[in-house]
């Protein structure tokens, strides 16, 4: 399915969406740009971090609420447009739903197993618990001790990143996952972003490496280069002065609307995203060696 | 002789020292992804280091890291896993030290990184816990590295992000926190550790060059002076060449 489809099918006014979930890696820029081109509205966005996707969402005006740990830019400090919807309202104030890495995942992860909560130790006595109004705090009925009740996060689509997919959904990723499990199992509907179509049967080949159960998964997009600035484990690498520019760009709205302008609503998708990059810029982030993990026989004969 | 150094490297140095060996440390960003790079090269060559993201290593990584989810990060990783792998790891009480930074820390070791100003009205939006408070939360210890300024070192944070002792003694107990809390608050200045009895903060050891009143001018309440009060010892030549060898563009030690 192209991203275009893609996003009309699955992300509709008013949709949550997890986005970002292995933390600064293997983010879906491609597929959060694709939003902003089609103008949506009044979202509500998932993610333990999302390093500057969110930023950009909130500046384009389609969120309404922002459900994470963390968000701003990793390597270059705030994020311009959070703090203008934040502190100004601009441009649309946004709701915040104040969690914490682990919150996020175990929220996810409630969502994943299908229950309704998960009790942790963590958060207690910090004020997150205060302003999120969905973490609570109760006598554990085992031995009277103090929870942290973290309830389910059901986003009605999460979108991931991946290295390699097939067109039937099976999908590979390796590096650090963060809470992508979590949300690709807690999703309504799941987007599968992938570098690389190959057939069935590579994805057969290792399936210890799937990271979400194939037939939960509602669209496989093929986007080469789709998660940039972040990087790909085995693709590419993170682009650090791109987070370094758009924070520079992006210090007044006007400066993130002509950013916006250029880089999302002048390009009709990835391909020519990439062709702005630069090919030789796009080429020095390349991954240039080769240091395949050792063989694994899975033969049952 | 002595080498000139920066400030920041003084606070790695003096973070990569709070690692003991063999121990694992929840690193965190930043100063104290050089920190615990330094420390692997030096006297903790068998420490552990966890990345919220789902990474675990053994080594650091072979280039400098501007965020943990950067390949060189994952290259060579003992285990790459779901962040609650490694957050499991410290509700069970397996992770030693964990590292955090922060706008604003205050007199027991609370950290504010979400908000200035009230929450609903915010003066400036911070971006945010990450995995912050579950550090502070679960982690056998922790260690604050922040910039010394009577802004940031506070005598109350207006919003706990991440608790510490709380309201001092045995408050983190009757929050229902399992362990932990904070070990040391490692600044520009100096260094502060917590008196085990009222959990409040007192300034243990000063940089070279500093003075006890140099560091109450700077921080925002009236700040007990440790008996005796140390000088943080120099990064030695060594220790200078080889955060200079993680580090070689000085682009988080400058």
């Amino acid at each position: 399915m192209s991203m275009r489809d893609a996003v009309a099918r699955y992300v509709p006014d008013g949709a949550s969406v997890a986005i970002g979930l292995a933390l600064e890696a293997l983010i879906p820029f491609a597929a959060g740009h694709e939003i902003i081109r089609r103008r949506k509205r009044d979202l509500t966005l998932i993610g333990p971090i999302s390093d500057i996707l969110f930023d950009q969402l909130i500046g384009a005006g389609c969120v309404r609420t922002v459900q994470a740990a963390w968000a701003g830019n990793v390597s270059a400090g705030l994020g311009h447009c959070y703090r203008r919807a934040a502190e100004r309202g601009e441009p649309n104030p946004i709701a915040i739903e104040d969690h914490s890495n682990f919150s996020i995942a175990l929220g996810l992860l409630a969502g994943a197993l299908g229950t309704q909560f998960i009790p942790a130790k963590t958060l207690l006595g910090s004020d997150l618990v205060k302003t999120n109004p969905r973490l609570r705090i109760v006598d554990s009925p085992i031995d009277g001790q103090k929870l942290m009740l973290v309830p389910a996060i059901v986003p009605d689509v999460t979108i991931v990143h991946v290295q390699r997919a097939d067109e039937f959904g099976g999908c590979h990723a390796w590096g650090n996952l963060g809470v992508s499990e979590e949300g690709a199992m807690s999703g309504n509907s799941v987007i599968v972003v992938a570098e690389e179509i190959v057939s069935a049967g590579v994805i057969k080949s290792d399936p210890n490496r799937v990271l979400v159960p194939p037939q939960r998964v509602s669209a496989v997009v093929h986007e080469p280069g789709g998660a940039h600035p972040s990087p790909v484990q085995g693709c590419y690498g993170r682009d650090h002065e791109f987070y370094h520019e758009y924070h520079t760009d992006t210090k007044t709205a006007a400066g993130y609307d002509a950013w916006r302008d250029a880089w999302i609503d002048r390009c009709s998708g990835r391909p020519e995203y990439l062709t702005r990059l630069g090919a030789a810029r796009w080429r020095g982030l390349q991954v240039r060696e080769q240091k395949p993990a050792a063989v694994v026989n899975y033969s049952a004969t | 002789m002595q080498a000139a150094y920066t400030a920041a490297e003084l606070m790695v140095v003096a973070a990569a020292r709070e690692i003991r060996e063999g121990e694992v440390v929840f690193v965190g960003m930043r100063l104290p992804l050089i920190a615990f790079a330094l420390a692997k090269r030096t006297h903790a060559r068998n420490a552990i280091g966890l990345f919220e993201n789902g990474v675990i290593r053994d080594e650091p990584a072979g280039r400098l890291l501007y965020t943990m989810g950067d390949p060189p990060n994952i290259e060579g990783a003992l285990m790459c896993c779901r962040m609650n792998v490694v957050m499991g790891l410290m509700q069970k009480g397996e992770v030693d030290l964990g590292f955090l930074g922060g706008a604003e820390v205050d007199r027991f070791g609370n950290i504010n990184t979400s908000y200035v100003g009230t929450p609903k009205a915010p003066h400036v939006k911070l971006p945010g816990s990450g995995g912050a408070a579950d550090i502070a939360s679960l982690a056998k210890r922790f260690v604050v590295v922040i910039e010394h300024d009577a802004r940031r070192l506070v005598e109350r944070v207006s919003y706990v992000t991440s608790p510490g002792n709380g309201e001092g003694g045995d408050w983190r107990t009757r929050a229902g926190l399992p362990r932990g809390g904070p070990a040391a608050i490692i600044t520009s200045m100096g260094i502060l550790r917590f008196d085990p009895k009222d959990g409040e903060a007192f300034l243990a050891s000063v940089h070279p060059g500093v003075s006890a009143e140099d560091v109450k001018a700077q921080t925002g309440w009236p700040l007990a002076i440790g008996e005796p009060l140390h000088v943080t010892p120099a990064p030695s030549v060594d220790e200078l060449r080889m955060i200079r060898e993680i580090d070689p563009q000085g682009f988080w030690t400058s």
